[in-house]
């Protein structure tokens, strides 16, 4: 294992939270306000670790149990998922399952700790969450699956170096994970991440309940969320280069990050919330490119 | 040069399946015009080394009929049938792309196996299965939408699938048959304009499936 590739756990676990404060940064660039700091993200962890958590007598110690498995899954996954070009410290041959079921059991337990609390609008953002993220998956893993037959690879760390982006297949996988990647981490044209009524929202409805300390392990997790679904498609646009040092590539793949945040908040500011109905549709379509690729590699 | 053929056969794949998926009739409306300038380009594409005068006329014939025309029509069918914008599918989007999928796989799993183009040595060119694919989301749309209107746009890209393939496996068409056929679907999408206006005029809907009720 290579100290570079510790480095880049540490990169993710330092820089996750910049990349909300860009999308905030582009959306109120686009609105004519001035927004929040850059740095506004890491204010709210801070803030919030602060403060006391309140627990409902319902609850029982499922609740408490979900932001802190919901971080250590994101956690996990942070290790397995490489940034330029460096192999991850985790890396093996099939980490691409890992990565997407670790993902699945951040959601499970952030579901889980949502029904515990026993309030219905947690409930209805509850269903909704489990049944997007069922359409999402299939796009997900089909997605990689072409990849990973196109380079003959199966770990993530060496697949995505491997990769020549302008092949109509990996253009194709590349806008299904953005879909992928939207609908994931809560976005526009998913969910909103700024409404505040609990009948809109997917993934904000679900931690109401959680304050203080909780809240800010839920807030970081999702930055890193964030960070690490978003590696897998820098990885994929910007493949690294071999020939330059891990500083250089390293230096690609953040920018690409940054990147990939301002398009995320040109997204949102350009595109209204899908009506409920509509996002399966979106997901289907995502799904079906992922398909579609998977299908023109095996032929 | 077959690079560039291959990412037009790939729009091509990619414009049937938004056709499947989507709902605005004006959206398909520009899809279809999309995939008809898409054709015409792949016409002077496939032959670039020798390009004809003859071969540049069809291309730009099926390039403004197909890309500007029917459109044109379309967009005035529906604005004489009045405010109606969903395509009204008895088959859902979702299952509709779902389809599309399956249709594509068994137009791959055709053009592997079609003796023709097998000893020609292009077994694993996209052409075939993305005209065969063209072709069958033509008469899936028939079948799958109410929508009178609808059904002529599937009428339009069974015609585009036929083109495509027909580009592909007659190097050298008549120039007589290709102008006959664009004038075939020209004159069909005009007396389906017509038609849609009367039906439009006589039963206040462009659902045809209620059209069944005529029977005596």
């Amino acid at each position: 294992m290579q100290i570079t590739s510790l480095l880049n756990v540490f990169l993710g676990l330092l820089l996750a939270p910049l990349l909300l404060g860009f999308i905030n940064k582009t959306k109120a660039s686009f609105a004519g306000r001035t927004g929040p700091p850059l740095l506004q993200a890491y204010y709210d962890i801070i803030k919030q670790l602060q403060k006391g958590a309140v627990y409902s007598r319902t609850t029982s110690w499922i609740f408490r149990a979900g932001p802190v498995v919901g971080l250590s899954a994101v956690m996990v996954a942070l290790t397995i998922v490489p940034l330029g070009g460096i192999a991850a410290p985790l890396a093996f041959s099939g980490d691409l399952l890992l990565l997407a079921y670790i993902l699945g059991t951040m959601r499970f337990f952030t579901v889980i700790a949502a029904l515990d609390t026993g309030s219905s609008f947690e409930g209805m953002g509850a269903s909704r969450e489990v049944l997007y993220s069922a359409l999402a998956e299939p796009a997900f893993l089909v997605g990689l699956a072409a990849i990973a037959r196109e380079t003959g690879i199966l770990s993530l760390s060496q697949m995505l170096p491997a990769v020549r982006f302008f092949s109509p297949e990996v253009v194709l996988v590349a806008v299904a994970l953005l879909v992928v990647f939207l609908c994931e981490n809560a976005r526009i044209p998913f969910d909103d991440p700024e409404t505040h009524l609990e009948l809109t929202m997917i993934h904000e409805v679900m931690v109401l309940d959680h304050s203080g300390p909780d809240f800010a392990l839920i807030l970081y997790g999702s930055a890193l969320k964030l960070w690490v679904l978003g590696s897998v498609i820098v990885g994929l646009v910007f493949p690294s280069d071999a020939n330059s040092s891990w500083l250089v590539n390293v230096f690609i793949a953040v920018c690409g990050l940054v990147l990939l945040s301002i398009v995320v908040g040109i997204v949102e500011s350009s595109m209204a919330r899908l009506r409920l109905l509509r996002i399966p549709q979106l997901l289907v379509a995502a799904g079906s490119l992922s398909a579609f690729a998977f299908i023109l590699v095996l032929r | 040069m077959d690079s560039t053929i291959e990412i037009m056969m790939i729009l091509l794949v990619l414009s049937d399946m938004a056709l499947l998926g989507l709902s605005r009739l004006r959206t398909c409306i520009s899809i279809v015009s999309f995939q008809g300038m898409l054709l015409g380009l792949l016409a002077l594409v496939t032959q670039f080394g020798s390009l004809t005068l003859r071969l540049m006329m069809i291309a730009a014939a099926s390039f403004i009929i197909k890309g500007f025309v029917f459109p044109f029509l379309l967009r005035r069918g529906i604005r004489e049938a009045g405010a109606q914008h969903e395509v009204e599918p008895f088959v859902g989007y979702s299952l509709s792309v779902i389809a599309g999928l399956v249709m594509l796989g068994v137009s791959l799993w055709l053009g592997a196996r079609l003796p023709l183009f097998v000893a020609a040595g292009s077994g694993t060119s996209l052409i075939v299965p993305a005209a065969l694919t063209t072709l069958f989301t033509g008469l899936f749309l028939i079948i799958a939408r109410k929508n009178a209107l609808n059904q002529c746009l599937g009428y339009i890209i069974m015609e585009n699938g036929i083109y495509t393939f027909g580009i592909y496996s007659v190097v050298e068409i008549p120039v007589l048959v290709e102008l006959g056929i664009l004038l075939d679907v020209f004159v069909a999408v005009f007396v389906m304009g017509i038609a849609i206006y009367h039906i439009n005029r006589e039963f206040d809907h462009l659902d045809s499936d209620r059209l069944n009720v005529l029977k005596g």
